[in-house]
């Protein structure tokens, strides 16, 4: 490495979209095993996705859409310079991610009360093609849960960050690609919703 | 000071702690030699038990365990990450004139990826219920039902994706970023290209081996059903998210061979490359072409006969680039000032094995044909072509053609030589015996073998004790080297790319000052612009 510490921003937000790319695949392939299933089971999947709370997963679908104003905003407000305004909107996207997560703790625990969980009661006498439905809805929206809560704690860090003065206007790559990462996670639920929800 | 001198402390703290992307490759070269060798070793016990038809030397739960940890060695910690992680780390960075990768630290995190799912894999094999036996594929209903340790072994081929994705991601922002002013697309060098078109591979269809291991884990522990018919999941949704990637992975495989190789057959030629583009953009063909192949694997899995034709049809098509490169290669050497150094003779032998390897598979990728080949010696054969005598003899030009500028001593040509010979002679006497013992019906992965087949067998075993005798001498000699050679010159070859441009070993920095690229990377005659 050179002495003199460089950044290269550009570079930096290459690297991001690469990232992004493979979350992409990595839900990706998820989405092609979901088209396979639904396709050998259109119905089942139809009669299973009624058993899902629409309330819930519009519910979360507002949240989402609300958090990724406000990590745009918090991008727009350091650029600005306003430290105090980005501390907010950071807080606020925070908020939402743990709304979210809150959210799915009280569907997914509503879910094994009536025993749908994986090899649970409540599938073993079902139609065989919902028991691929309800598992690609744990496998999908779990992994979607989790990188909420991951970028939940990266918005955290961004916190500090912004507290301590390490993110300003004129060095702020780091708020935009977690932003970056945030929209993404906001769009794969986007098409999540329908899926499993709107399937009936 | 040279990239080898102490630095810091010094000692193995201060290698394991580097950043330098020189010091990366060397970390990757010494874990990959030991995984190598354990590879090598699985399969030689392999080829022992056929020295006797029936029960001999191994059981069979054994050799099924032998069979597949020989695999997942191979594939996933040599011939999968061997020359990105290697000579794409030593040498991208100074082949664009740059001073490291765009990312040092997330460069040494991949290789901490790297040591980690290497080493749970060798845990996969002590822990536990007994090695994995699945086969490196890990097909269901098979990887979920047994009780060896699959999970771990999963787990750990996952964590080597993500060093790969990791790897791939930092070569493309550094060949974006950081090439020397005038360092224009068409004036890189070729292995720049193929480890770009290679790294493209690695970030797009990793993620899906990722989530498709992480799915084996998931219904092992939870028994989810996705892939088991009788809770309305289908097994062959398993084998095609298990190609999807790993077809294109062979190509990771191949391509920066293909690299390495290109760059060593004009500095023996004396000659400029022929079809410079027509090389560089048959590197992004194979590449889109190589990730749409996938099913090839499965025409006798059940798929329908649309998507065999489909499948077919794109398989004969992608061996077109790779048919590219081999006449580029052949016209390169065509009135050319041929020295016929170990690395030539190595880089010549990856492209006459590469070819057998090549045109084997064409036929093992007709319809019909396939019927019959499907699951025998000939499958395996074909691979060990490609992948062994492909990758692995390119890996060894590589070595050899780069060994005097990342350790700046010489090895004596004279046992590199004899190593070639053992090896061409074993390789051939192994491989090739697959291939005629597979069209006449030996199936792969058999613990006994039938009567008719023990010659075969027999004359298989024999080479390898031939191949794994070269082996022996083309590493002992190096090791020799590394000690008592004589110091290497900066430029011993007579190459032109910019890697000979500066001292053997390379400074820290690579270069003193940042070089300015005014011709193309294979200009032997100055006078004529390239």
């Amino acid at each position: 490495m050179s002495a003199a510490p460089h950044k290269d921003y550009q570079g930096a937000k290459i690297g991001m979209w690469l990232f992004l790319f493979t979350e992409l695949m990595l839900f990706g392939g998820l989405f092609v095993l979901y088209a396979g299933s639904r396709a050998l089971h259109p119905e089942e999947f139809h009669n299973a996705s009624r058993e899902l709370n629409m309330f819930l997963g519009v519910a979360n679908t507002a949240i989402l859409l609300t958090s990724s104003l406000f990590a745009a905003a918090a991008v727009t407000a350091i650029q600005r310079g306003s430290k105090k305004l980005a501390l907010w909107l950071v807080g606020l996207t925070i908020a939402c991610g743990a709304a979210f997560l809150a959210n799915k703790a009280v569907e997914w625990s509503q879910k094994f009360h009536h025993g749908i969980y994986p090899n649970g009661p409540a599938l073993a006498h079902s139609p065989p093609g919902e028991a691929v439905f309800f598992g690609l809805y744990f496998i999908m929206t779990g992994l979607h849960g989790l990188h909420i809560l991951a970028g939940t704690i990266l918005f955290g860090v961004m916190f500090v960050l912004l507290a301590r003065g390490r993110i300003r206007a004129d060095d702020h790559v780091l708020l935009e690609n977690s932003g970056l990462y945030w929209h993404l996670v906001d769009v794969i639920w986007i098409f999540l919703l329908p899926l499993f929800y709107l399937a009936a | 000071m040279s990239y080898l001198d102490r630095q810091g402390r010094g000692g193995l703290w201060s290698w394991i702690t580097s950043t330098d992307h020189k010091r990366i490759g060397v970390l990757y070269l010494c874990v990959m030699t030991l995984l190598f060798w354990a590879g090598v070793s699985l399969g030689v016990v392999m080829r022992l038990k056929h020295l006797v038809a029936g029960d001999f030397f191994v059981s069979a739960q054994t050799y099924n365990a032998l069979f597949t940890v020989h695999g997942v060695i191979m594939i996933f910690m040599f011939v999968i990450p061997g020359l990105p992680a290697v000579f794409g780390n030593f040498f991208m960075p100074i082949l664009i004139g740059a001073r490291d990768v765009a990312f040092p630290r997330l460069n040494l995190l991949s290789w901490y990826c790297f040591v980690t799912g290497a080493g749970l894999a060798l845990l996969s094999l002590f822990a536990g219920h007994g090695a994995p036996d699945t086969g490196w594929t890990f097909y269901v209903p098979f990887s979920i039902r047994t009780g060896t340790n699959v999970s771990l072994a999963v787990f750990a081929a996952f964590v080597l994706g993500m060093s790969s994705i990791l790897t791939g991601l930092n070569f493309i922002t550094t060949i974006h970023r950081l090439r020397a002013p005038g360092m224009t697309w068409h004036r890189m060098p070729l292995f720049v290209w193929a480890i770009y078109s290679t790294a493209w591979i690695q970030v797009l269809v990793t993620p899906i081996i990722g989530i498709t291991l992480v799915l084996v884990i998931l219904e092992r522990f939870f028994n989810v059903g996705i892939f088991d018919p009788s809770k309305g999941g289908d097994p062959l949704l398993y084998q095609h998210m298990f190609w999807i990637y790993s077809h294109p992975a062979v190509y990771i495989m191949i391509v920066p061979a293909m690299g390495a190789v290109t760059e060593i057959i004009p500095t023996f030629a004396r000659k400029s490359i022929f079809g410079y583009k027509a090389i560089a953009y048959s590197s992004i063909a194979i590449a889109a072409f190589g990730s749409v192949v996938w099913a090839h694997h499965m025409f006798t899995s059940g798929i329908s006969d649309t998507a065999g034709f489909v499948f077919s049809l794109l398989t004969f098509i992608v061996a077109v680039p790779s048919a590219i490169k081999v006449f580029n290669w052949t016209a390169t050497l065509y009135k050319g000032s041929i020295e016929m150094a170990p690395a030539m003779l190595f880089a010549l032998t990856f492209v006459f094995l590469f070819a057998v390897g090549g045109l084997t598979g064409i036929i093992q990728g007709a319809l019909g044909i396939n019927v019959h080949l499907h699951d025998t010696y000939w499958i395996v054969g074909h691979f060990h072509y490609v992948m062994f005598g492909g990758t692995g003899f390119a890996f060894f030009a590589a070595l050899l053609y780069w060994f005097p500028k990342m350790f700046g001593r010489m090895y004596d040509p004279k046992p590199a030589y004899a190593a070639w010979l053992l090896m061409f002679t074993g390789f051939n006497l192994l491989y090739f015996t697959f291939l005629v013992m597979g069209a006449q019906g030996m199936p792969r992965r058999y613990y006994a073998h039938l009567p008719q087949f023990h010659t075969g067998h027999l004359i298989a075993t024999g080479g390898s004790w031939l191949l794994v005798a070269g082996l022996m001498v083309l590493f002992g000699n190096l090791i020799v080297a590394l000690r008592k050679g004589r110091k290497a010159e900066a430029n011993p070859w007579g190459g032109i790319t910019l890697e000979w441009r500066i001292p053997s070993p390379p400074p820290t920095e690579n270069f003193a000052e940042i070089p300015v690229i005014t011709t193309g990377p294979y200009v032997f005659n100055p006078t004529r612009p390239g």
